[in-house]
């Protein structure tokens, strides 16, 4: 790791303005994605600004018909929160899915998705469920936040602050984990909200988290399982690497799409 | 009889301080005034290295040294070695490539060293490692084990087609004779995947020199530090013998990668003089999987003839070994006698032929990994057997039942005398345990779910307890296999043990007190157990091949035995009796035909007062040493049974059962060999499911890190049944076969039976992930790992 200055600030405001002041300042969450590639030196801020110290970031409320989790919630506030449960548990369910409990408990919602891993689970629940990304500047929809592997449409020092989820009338989860890092190798995240139903794959594409349209109209005439049947999304589109090439993942994320509409309409 | 003594399942006296964070291990260690090392390594497979400049690194701040091969070869530094000459066919001996400690004109593997940095801190040796600049003419590279033989790449100029040696074993003509005869010939290609060891405590060296006395003193996760302070002054010449301390403190499991003399050890001990300060390297997780030394990487065909009653006639392997870019410690004799020995597995087996080809590649050095050689020829031998009783239509049990060796001693046609077992027992056993009557039963029930469902046997042996020296010294091996013991007693009745085994996870400080308490009385918190130091312990062989509880213990048994003679002298004294009427029973000396008895802690006293004898007729004290050599090797062998149930949807296989039966011989502490039964279960279904090293065409390591290496977790494992059957070994004083490596050995075919029997065929890959699983279910043939 190479030397950085390291700034605590207690509001956004002053987040803001540390960002802007330091050209190569970068924020730092929960440090599980960001830290690792610091110690092996892929990474070199000059500095970084802890968002842990802001309260505000950090909570998890019913508003409306939505459900509204701070950037800074841990992916266990996620996973054990009853407002969650109660209103989207397939979404609890997916913070449950994430690493191990070090990683659970360290780990935020904000930073996952500012990563934009395309391993990342957290991706697929945003667009699954057609979220609402919350900055210090703006308000960004899911579809126009994710812009490729690794890549989002957040400018240089914009804060997540908080992400909002509209409650669906159904919603679940399947991920066929990767053996080795049990990050996503083909996760599924489904959805109906009225005539709004979401098919969002992540793990599998080979340029991140996607929309698989063929089921959502699938889907659209009848929200079942069986709907689904023999169906996978084209090879062509899907990554390859050693734990899995493109024919198998495709398969698998037919596979975790009925397994996701089964759990969501408790088949 | 104390409650501690042999067979106790006592609790391990060293998880006390393992378990609160107060073991201590060469990383934790501090020397006054300690630097810090940090490699250079080489990010290519393969290059020449045209120019190294220095100077922008030696000027960086704190900056102590930066040194090159050439360095290395103006103080006359020595190239590491490989211990054990393999000849071939032709009776040449192999082609070992010079393999410098600093990379000299050439590097052959991604990780290999080309410099190393010395600074204040590691920080600082870090920042200017990247400042070294490094001039690399790029070469191509092989990395493939099937195709380094005819691959236009040359790693060594000694070989010029990749070629260690061609080595063969057993008897061509008789072998082909007898497939001439077979009923039925059974074919197999098999591919044993490589490994990356992965102790959870990485390696790490700190190396210091004393300018008052010259003195060198090296601190080092080794499981043998007499052979590391061998090698590294008589053959590296970094400093006389006597002249060089090695001591290996608490060191966090080895699993083989810490029995050899690495690079970097090498250069910590020779910059510490160059630079006047003790110098520390610790390998980060990334230097640990580029450069520890990996495991298996065989490509096999094998073939098995069989009369008509399904009798085994002959079996015939040719094996290609990849053993990386240099020669390691011990690689050489891996895949040879420690591989080919074993391919007579449980079976009588009349004729047996095989062919090892060493090859080199542009990959990390290949050598021993828990069970050496040996897991490599069970999963030839399993595999064959358990596809041979299935293209025979014969009940895989039956047939094994049928083909084993039932007479004891039994001459193998390649090396091997076993000397004791029941394979029938531990088989029957097994098949009680695991329920295969209820087998077809739960296959229905899976059939219902949708899953399919499949059952394989191993029935493994191994030869342990390396080994008889004069045997080894005829098959090349540069030392002697024996092994070293001292026990001293205090003048209160305490004991400390002195050992050559090294323990490095496996409990020695319980297990070894235990064999004192049951034979001297003495409690087992009254028994310390000092190792892993050259200047306390005289010389040693160190542990690996499961040979500490064989050997080791058998020269602690040997020095107790010299103990209690040397006892029965103090106390006919002490007792005023002929020595020939003191008997040792129970912790006390007594008079035999009278009630006069003295307590094994009173004559330890009198031994050192010396009050009642004179000095000149026996002299005082009580220490007595022994050097053991085996008269055999022991053969652990035993019968695991593998059930597995498979999701056709995913291709994910899970372990529902696992039967473990084996006979270990005299067992000294249950729990202690039922935990190494476990974790060698664990590895060796790592290795069948999940583990696979992949490098890439270039020789990239693609899984250098857990990202991409997939280890066993608890939840990716079953309960395991464990039972056992016991055939005391013949050959040593306490019946001890051996248990650090079986599971290992025994889990990686029974898994990939029992998948290749829910799947039905045999075209499953190891590991079988479930990608290669789901291919073999739906395409009947499943892609090679890599791509
Ligand atoms: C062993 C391990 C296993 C894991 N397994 C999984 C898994 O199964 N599934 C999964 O999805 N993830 C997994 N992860 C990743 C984990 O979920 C991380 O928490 C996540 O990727 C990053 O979150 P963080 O809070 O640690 O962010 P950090 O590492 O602190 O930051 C990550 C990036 O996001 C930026 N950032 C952070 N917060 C904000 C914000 N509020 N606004 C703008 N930018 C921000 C940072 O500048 C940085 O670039 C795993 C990680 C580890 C170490």
């Amino acid at each position: 790791m190479h030397a950085f200055e390291y700034h605590r600030p207690s509001n956004v405001r002053q987040a803001a303005a540390l960002l802007q002041k330091n050209e190569d300042a970068k924020i730092v969450a929960g440090g599980h994605t960001l830290l690792p590639t610091m110690k092996q030196r892929l990474a070199a801020p000059s500095a970084l600004v802890d968002l842990g110290a802001m309260g505000e970031l950090r909570g998890i409320e019913k508003k409306g018909r939505a459900v509204v989790i701070g950037a800074m919630s841990t992916h266990a506030d996620v996973a054990t929160s009853d407002v969650v449960a109660e209103a989207i548990p397939g979404l609890a369910k997916l913070a449950e899915l994430i690493g191990d409990p070090a990683v659970r408990h360290r780990g935020t919602i904000g930073g996952s998705i500012a990563n934009n891993d395309p391993a990342a689970d957290y991706p697929a629940a945003c667009i699954g469920l057609g979220a609402t990304i919350i900055t210090n500047k703006r308000k960004i929809v899911a579809e126009e936040f994710f812009t490729g592997m690794f890549d989002t449409a957040l400018d240089e020092g914009e804060i997540i602050t908080k992400v909002s989820f509209p409650i669906p009338a159904k919603a679940a989860y399947a991920k066929f984990r990767n053996p080795a890092s049990r990050y996503a190798l083909a996760g599924v995240f489904v959805s109906k909200r009225g005539s709004d139903i979401r098919v969002a794959v992540t793990g599998a594409g080979s340029d991140g988290v996607f929309r698989w349209s063929e089921a959502e109209e699938a889907l659209a005439k009848r929200f079942a399982p069986k709907s689904l049947d023999g169906m996978s999304p084209p090879a062509s589109g899907m990554n390859t690497d050693i734990h899995a090439d493109a024919e198998y993942r495709a398969h698998l994320v037919g596979v975790m799409a009925r397994r996701a509409v089964a759990a969501a309409t408790g088949r | 009889m104390t409650g501690t003594g042999i067979g106790a399942p006592v609790r391990r006296k060293e998880d006390q301080r393992f378990i609160t964070g107060k073991g201590r291990y060469t990383d934790d260690l501090t020397r006054p005034g300690q630097a810090h090392a940090y490699f250079v390594r080489s990010p290519h497979a393969h290059a020449e290295i045209v120019k190294i400049d220095k100077a922008a690194a030696e000027a960086m701040p704190g900056v102590l040294a930066v040194l090159t091969g050439d360095d290395l070869a103006a103080d006359n530094i020595g190239g590491l070695i490989c211990g054990w000459m393999i000849h071939s066919k032709d009776g040449s001996p192999m082609k070992a490539g010079a393999h410098p400690a600093l990379a000299q004109g050439k590097v052959r593997y991604v990780g290999d060293h080309v410099a190393v940095v010395v600074a204040e801190t590691l920080a600082q040796a870090r920042d200017a490692a990247e400042a070294v600049e490094v001039d690399y003419k790029l070469l191509p590279a092989i990395a493939d084990t099937a195709t380094a033989r005819s691959s236009k790449v040359v790693v060594h100029d000694v070989a010029p087609d990749n070629t260690v040696y061609e080595w063969h074993l057993g008897d061509k003509d008789a072998t082909e004779a007898a497939f001439k005869k077979a009923k039925h010939v059974t074919t197999l290609d098999i591919t044993n995947n490589r490994l990356i060891p992965n102790p959870i405590e990485t390696r790490a060296a700190i190396g210091e020199y004393d300018m008052g006395t010259d003195n060198y003193t090296l601190y080092t996760t080794s499981q043998n530090p007499h052979v590391a302070r061998l090698v590294l002054s008589a053959f590296i010449g970094i400093a006389p013998e006597n002249k060089l301390r090695v001591i290996a403190p608490d060191v966090g499991g080895g699993f083989g990668s810490k029995i050899f003399i690495y690079a970097e050890e090498t250069v910590c001990v020779w910059a510490s003089k160059k630079v006047g300060r003790p110098v520390k390297w610790t390998s980060d997780r990334t230097e640990a999987f580029l450069s520890d030394a990996h495991g298996r990487d065989h490509v096999t065909r094998a073939q098995l003839a069989l009369d008509d009653n399904g009798k085994i006639l002959a079996l015939r392997a040719h094996t290609i070994a990849n053993l990386g870019a240099y020669l390691s410690t011990f690689s050489s004799s891996v895949p040879t006698y420690l591989y080919a020995p074993l391919l007579s597995g449980q079976y009588d087996i009349p004729a047996i032929y095989a062919e090892v080809d060493g090859v080199y590649t542009n990959t990390a050095p290949v050598d021993a990994y828990r069970g050496a050689g040996r897991p490599e020829a069970t999963f030839v031998v399993e595999r064959l057997v358990e596809v041979a009783a299935r293209e025979l239509g014969m009940d895989p049990a039956k047939f094994r039942k049928k083909n084993y060796i039932k007479r004891f001693p039994h001459q193998t046609p390649v090396i091997m005398n076993y000397d004791v077992g029941d394979y029938g027992a531990s088989l029957e056993k097994a098949l009680e345990m695991a329920d295969y009557k209820g087998f077809n039963k739960r296959k229905r029930e899976s059939a219902k779910k949708g899953k399919l469902r499949g059952i394989g046997f191993s029935s493994y042996i191994e030869a342990c307890g390396i080994a008889p020296s004069q045997a080894v010294g005829s098959l090349g091996a540069g030392v002697g296999l024996w092994e070293s013991a001292e026990v001293r007693v205090n003048p209160t009745g305490s004991v400390e043990v002195l050992t050559g085994s090294h323990s490095h996870g496996q409990g020695h400080e319980t297990t070894f007190a235990q064999l004192v308490s049951e034979r001297l009385g003495v409690d087992i918190n009254n028994v310390n157990i000092v190792h892993g130091d050259t200047d306390k312990v005289q010389f040693g062989m160190g542990t690996y091949g499961s040979r500490s509880g064989a050997v080791g213990m058998s020269a602690i048994t040997r020095a107790i035995d010299k103990v209690i003679e040397k006892g029965k002298k103090v106390a006919a004294y002490a007792m005023e009796a002929s020595d020939k009427d003191i008997e040792f029973a129970d912790g006390k000396f007594s008079v035999a035909g009278t009630d006069k008895s003295m307590a094994f802690g009173e004559i330890a006293l009198q031994a050192y007062i010396a009050h009642k004898f004179s000095g000149q007729d026996l002299e005082p004290g009580l220490k007595e040493g022994a050097f053991y050599d085996p008269t055999n090797f022991t053969f652990p062998a035993g019968v695991h049974i593998c059930e597995v149930e498979i999701d056709p949807d995913t291709g994910v296989t899970t372990i529902e059962r696992f039967t473990a039966v084996d006979d270990f011989g005299v067992v000294i502490n249950p729990m202690i060999v039922e935990g190494q039964v476990h974790g060698g279960i664990a590895q060796g279904v790592g290795q069948a499911l999940l583990e696979n090293a992949v490098y890439d065409e270039s020789g990239q390591l693609v899984t250098a890190s857990y990202m991409d290496y997939a280890m066993p977790r608890a939840d990716d494992l079953p309960s395991f049944d464990v039972g056992m059957t016991v055939t005391p070994c013949p050959s040593n004083p306490l019946g001890i076969k051996g248990c650090g490596e079986a599971g290992a050995i025994a889990a990686p075919p029974a898994v990939i039976n029992a998948i290749t029997n829910a799947v039905g065929h045999e075209d499953v890959p190891m590991p079988a992930t479930p990608r290669a699983v789901w291919h073999a279910i739906h395409k009947g043939k499943a892609p090679m790992a890599a791509e």
